[in-house]
This record gives C-alpha cells, sequence and structure tokens, in this order.
C-alpha cells in the first residue's frame, strides 16, 4: 500500500515531465540495444571461430610421441633391479608410432558411456611430387564414416563427394591450397612419396578446405585402409585414436584417465587450443566494456534528469515532508523514477537488441574460408539478456540513488522560507 | 476547556549564519484542545521560526515541547514525519499544491500516507473535506485550474484530512485579497465553533486576531502576552 503510493507519485512526476524522461529512456534502450547486439555477435564469432578448431578437433587424442623406451631392456632383468645400468645411445623404434592392441582400446572407448564416438586415424607424413619439386604434406588416413559424424568431415570437403574417401581405393581428398599448388582436378592421378620412399599414385576425388591455410597447404585425407597401404602396415596399424566426449569439459580429466589406461599419450583439446579460448575471452571483455561505457553515459543521462526534476520540484518535496512523507520516502519516490526509467529503456532495449541481432542474423557473409557460413553469426545467449537486465537496473539505480538522496535531505523550513 | 494538546517549555532558537543571533528567547506557553489561537507581533519577531518548530520541521532549538503528551526530544526523523502526518495540519502562505495531481489528489495524499483507511475510505473522506470548504465541484479539476483563494482552501482541505490535532497556519490569508481572506478565516471559524478543531495560525492582520479566542503576541523573540 505505502509502496504503491510511492510509486504512483513517482508516476506522476515522472509523466508530468515525459519528454525529458523518453530521453533518458532512449539512452538506456540504446545502451542496452548496443550491449545485446555486440554481445550476441561477438560471441557469435567466437563460437565461429572456435568451431573452426572444435569441429575439426578430437576432444581427447591417444597417440605416441617417438621417444626412446623409458626403460631399457637391461632394466627389466631381475639381477640388475639394483644397478645403475648406463645405456649409451639409445634410439627409438621405428613402431612407436603405433598404438598397440589399437582394436581392443577403440572397442573398450566405444563402450564407454562417457563417450560420444571414436575415430581411429593413421598420420602419414609424405611428399606431395610434383614434378622434381616435393612438397612435405600429412595424408590423414580416416574412418570416412565415423570422421564425418563426429568431425563434420562432409561439410569441409567444398567439392567433390565425401564418400569417395571410402568407395573408391587409392582415393585422395587433398587440401584445397595443396591441390592449387599441384593444379590437380579432381579426377587426376597425383604421386605421392611416404618418408620410407614408397611412390604411390592417387586418385583425387575431392578438395577440403578448413578455413584456416596453412592447414589446408598441408594436409590431405585417404581411407584407413589406403593410409596403411602406403606405409606398407597390416590392417590394425593406428597412430591416433580419436574421442570426441559428450561433454567437453570432462576432456582434461578423462585424457589422465586414458593415458594412464592405455599407456599412450593423450591430449586434450583445451590443453591442445589454450590460445583460442585466450581469443574469446578477450573479445567476450571487450563487448562487455563498449556495453558497460554505454551504459555509464546512460546512467548519468538519468542523473541528470533526476537532478532537474528534484530542482524543479523542491516545493512539492517540501510539503510532502511537511504533510508526513520521511525523508526516506522522498528518497524512494526519485529512485521509483529512476528505476522506472531504467526498467522501460532496459526492456525496450532487450527487444531492440534482439530485433538487431535477428537483422545482422540475415545479412549474408560468404567467405572462403567458412564455407559452412552463409551469414553472420549471432549467439542468442539468454544469459545476455539477463545480464542486461541487471546491468540497466543497477546503473539506474546508481544514477538515482545520488540524486534521490539530495532529495530526501531536502529541508522543508529552508523551501518554505525562500517563498 | 479541553486537555492539553502542545506545551512548551523554554524554548530558544539560535542562528549563527551571518552572526549568531537568539531569535527565540524561552518561549514557554501551552495550547488547550479546542481553542482558536491566533499569533501576532511584528515581522521579524520569530512567529515563523516558533511555528516551525512546533511543527516538528525544525528539530534545531533547545528546551521542550510537547505534543499530544509526547515529548518531541531526540525522536527520529521517521517518527516525526509521522506525528507531522497524523498530528499536524497545515496552511501555509503559498498553497504547495502539487501540480501533477488532482484537488481531489492532493487532499487524499496525507490520508493515504498514513494509511489508516483504505484508498476509497480515504476518497470519501476527502470529498467531505471538500465540501465542508464548498468546494467539492472542483475536485477533478488540476490545482492550476483554481482560482488563488480556491487554492488555499484546497490547502486547508489537505490539512485536515486525517482529523489533525492541531491546525497550524503561517500567515494563511497572507496571499489573498480582502473577500478571500474573510471566506477563509470564515472556515477557520467554522471548523473551530462546529468541530471544535484546535487551530494556531499566525497572522499579522490584526483586525482577524481580534476575532480569535485567544492573541499570542510575540516581540524581539519573547512572548509578551498570552
Ligand atoms: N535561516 C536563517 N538564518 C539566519 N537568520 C534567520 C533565518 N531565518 C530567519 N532568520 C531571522 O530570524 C528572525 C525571525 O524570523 P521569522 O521567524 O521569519 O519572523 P516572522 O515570521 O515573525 O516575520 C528574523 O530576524 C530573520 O531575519
Ligand atoms: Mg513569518
Amino acid at each position: 500500500m505505502r509502496l504503491k503510493l510511492l510509486a504512483n507519485i513517482s508516476r506522476s512526476l515522472l509523466l508530468a515531465r515525459w519528454k525529458q524522461t523518453l530521453v533518458a529512456a532512449i539512452g538506456v534502450t540504446f545502451s542496452i540495444t548496443m550491449f545485446i547486439t555486440l554481445l550476441s555477435f561477438m560471441s557469435g564469432l567466437n563460437d565461429l571461430l572456435d568451431g573452426l578448431i572444435i569441429n575439426r578437433t578430437p576432444h581427447i587424442r591417444l597417440y605416441n610421441e617417438i621417444l626412446p623406451a623409458q626403460k631399457q631392456a637391461v632394466d627389466l632383468v631381475p639381477s640388475f633391479h639394483h644397478y645403475y645400468n648406463f645405456v649409451r645411445s639409445v634410439k627409438p623404434k621405428n613402431d612407436l608410432l603405433q598404438i598397440r592392441n589399437s582394436e581392443a582400446i577403440v572397442n573398450s572407448l566405444a563402450k564407454d558411456s562417457r563417450v560420444l564416438g571414436v575415430a581411429p586415424k593413421v598420420t602419414v607424413p609424405v611428399f606431395y611430387n610434383i614434378g622434381n619439386i616435393d612438397l612435405t604434406g600429412i595424408i590423414n588416413g580416416i574412418d570416412v564414416e565415423a570422421e564425418a559424424r563426429l568431425f563434420l568431415f562432409k561439410d569441409y570437403v567444398t567439392e567433390g563427394n565425401y564418400i569417395d574417401l571410402k568407395n573408391i581405393p587409392n582415393s585422395i581428398i587433398l587440401g584445397k591450397s595443396a591441390a592449387e599448388k599441384m593444379l590437380a582436378n579432381i579426377g587426376d592421378m597425383i604421386q605421392v612419396t611416404t618418408a620410407k620412399g614408397n611412390p604411390i599414385q592417387l586418385k583425387v576425388v575431392g578438395y577440403f578446405q578448413s578455413g584456416l591455410q596453412e592447414i589446408d597447404k598441408v594436409q590431405s585425407y585417404c581411407s584407413i585402409n589406403t593410409a596403411q597401404k602406403m606405409l606398407g602396415e597390416s590392417n590394425t596399424y593406428i597412430t591416433d585414436i580419436q574421442v570426441k566426449l559428450k561433454n567437453i569439459l570432462q576432456a582434461p580429466q578423462l585424457s589422465n584417465e586414458y593415458a594412464h589406461l592405455y599407456d599412450t599419450e593423450a591430449v586434450d583439446i583445451q590443453t591442445a587450443n589454450s590460445q583460442f579460448e585466450t581469443g574469446s575471452k578477450v573479445r567476450s571483455l571487450i563487448s562487455y566494456a563498449v556495453g558497460i561505457t554505454l551504459l555509464v553515459v546512460a546512467g548519468f543521462g538519468i542523473y541528470n534528469i533526476l537532478n532537474m526534476m528534484i530542482y524543479e520540484k523542491m516545493d512539492s518535496i517540501a510539503i510532502l515532508k511537511a504533510t508526513g512523507f520521511s525523508g526516506l520516502d522522498v528518497q524512494r519516490i526519485f529512485i521509483g523514477i529512476a528505476l522506472f526509467i531504467g526498467i522501460f529503456g532496459g526492456l525496450l532495449g532487450l527487444l531492440f537488441g534482439f530485433g538487431l541481432s535477428a537483422f545482422i542474423d540475415q545479412i549474408p557473409f560468404n567467405t572462403a574460408a567458412l564455407p559452412t557460413i552463409k551469414t553472420y553469426p549471432i549467439n542468442y545467449n539468454p544469459s545476455y539478456y539477463i545480464i542486461g537486465t541487471v546491468f540497466s537496473i543497477l546503473t539506474t539505480y546508481l544514477a538515482g540513488y545520488f540524486p534521490a538522496r539530495k532529495a530526501s535531505k531536502v529541508d522543508p523550513v529552508v523551501i518554505i522560507r525562500g517563498k | 476547556m479541553g486537555k492539553t494538546i502542545l506545551e512548551t517549555q523554554n524554548i530558544s532558537k539560535y542562528f549563527h549564519d551571518p552572526l549568531t543571533i537568539q531569535v527565540l528567547k524561552e518561549v514557554s506557553f501551552s495550547i488547550k484542545q479546542g481553542e482558536f489561537i491566533s499569533v501576532i507581533g511584528k515581522s521579524g519577531c520569530g512567529k515563523s521560526t516558533l511555528l516551525y518548530i512546533l511543527s516538528t520541521m525544525d528539530t534545531d532549538y533547545q528546551g521542550k515541547l510537547w505534543i499530544d503528551g509526547e515529548l518531541m526530544m531526540q525522536k527520529k526523523e521517521v517518527d516525526l514525519a509521522r506525528i507531522r502526518n497524523k498530528k499536524i495540519g497545515f496552511v501555509f502562505q503559498f498553497h504547495y499544491l502539487l501540480n501533477e495531481f488532482t484537488v481531489l489528489q492532493n487532499v487524499m495524499l496525507p490520508g493515504l500516507k498514513l494509511s489508516e483507511h483504505a484508498a476509497k475510505e480515504v476518497e470519501h473522506r476527502a470529498y467531505e473535506k471538500l465540501k465542508i470548504l464548498g468546494i467539492e465541484n472542483e475536485a477533478l479539476k488540476l490545482p492550476n485550474q483554481l482560482s488563488g483563494g480556491q487554492k488555499q482552501r484546497v490547502a486547508i482541505a489537505r490539512a485536515l484530512i486525517n482529523d489533525p490535532l492541531i491546525i497550524m497556519g503561517d500567515e494563511p490569508t497572507g496571499n489573498l485579497d480582502k473577500k478571500n481572506g474573510d471566506i477563509v478565516f470564515q472556515i477557520f471559524k467554522e471548523l473551530a465553533s462546529s468541530f471544535n478543531q484546535t487551530l494556531l495560525i499566525v497572522t499579522h492582520d490584526n483586525e482577524f486576531a481580534e476575532r480569535t479566542d485567544r492573541i499570542i503576541e510575540m516581540e524581539d523573540g519573547k512572548i509578551i502576552k498570552h
């Protein structure tokens, strides 16, 4: 009842000055609109750029490093256990890249309830032979279907049909930039040489474009069987096991667990791509900074109009106090005005922010580097709207607080004497 | 005569700007229920200052003030506001109506603030007060659509809304012409006789004062006759 009375008084004072009030509210609307749009757009961009990596990257990758064995044969002989054994000139063994017992590991991972999918891979370092010139490259022998399902392989094959990789023997999908260097068209045969020197003829069935040129210059894809054949290895030879989890946040923890369990190296996506997270953070920070700056400016607008109103309404404040309204009541009346401006302006801002985001979402955005993107990216995360609401209420409250406090301290005797 | 509703004991007040001067000097007197009192004295003798202290709006004084048997000293701002709201009705030289509200709403505001009655009841009471003052037909107008005399009557209705213990006026007819001043005086007289309303009215109009029950005369910060 009493708050309702104060709110009514706020509303009447505000409506009597509705033009100035509207200007102040538009200030809030503008800043919240920009805040929402900026955050949605920036975060859309973040998602897009992260997606470049996250879509393409396993959450956990199991592999073996070429390292000399931790334990040399002599260490395993019981009678030498209590000795310091010095072995000089230790060399890594060639087959160490291979993950041993890979079939069992893949099967056990596929059964793990935390795992969304598993894709084995064979990486083959090669030279692309172009006449007399050799370009270094990497051919990934992949399980085409798993790769398409888990890592959106299909989206990044910009020309040709990705499934040909599986159906046509000795076929290859070339990185776009590599293909340009080799002047290789779809249907052409190219020659590559493995590190061991075996030359192999492969048929180009498509181009692959990740959007990251450094990758497209080097990487190409063939089926896992072709890769094993190139290396002259059996069909159990696997160099990488790529795991996609149901919850990406579990990656660091599970990567430790798997490394231990399967006795391989394991790297999680967060560790492998920490630089991307930093970029995202900086972009969000900039959006917040701009949004908050705008809100502070809007806050000053509210501060001004309230100061002006209080100056104009000295008589009213004096009589309210003379007839029994306390200082706190008067303070609430003016904070009520500020909050009304904030909430009204803020809500409009949310609406316009949504509208503007939706508009940007429609603007075509075609770039060769990002084949799957057709319009500017927008992230409609509801939390931005909640943050926007909280910020607008908070700033208007603060902007209203100080003038309202001044109003609450007005001495009616001074005003009434002044008449 | 009824019981004592307001009493002062040795109230003194100083102003320190620009020089320290004593504006009220040990003022002691009391008011009984139902009295119609006028306060007179030369301009600058401290009448308004005294009234603001009695109204609890000015708390910077020495001495003691009881309203309705309660000592006002050391009371909190909120409590004083509540006492003003419930027990004191005010009429100033200027009407101080809020231009954003209708006449009726202006009268209702202190009643809604008190919130002893529901809004509907407060509205009903406001109409009654306006009727007593003969301006019920102006209830839905805005204050700036009224004449000066009418505005002052609205201000009186506002002072009456919570049936205060005492109505205080600081030269309430000071801004009015003779005719309107007489109307306002007649209203006060009527309130005193018909409703046994206690009134304490500061005036510089001796003719006005002569027609009240009791005159308090001040000179140079002191009461010289009461
Ligand atoms: N705020 C103030 N600061 C200093 N002196 C004041 C102030 N207000 C009033 N006075 C002085 O106090 C005296 C009494 O003033 P007031 O009570 O208004 O007189 P009255 O109402 O009887 O004409 C006057 O001399 C006036 O100049
Ligand atoms: Mg005076």
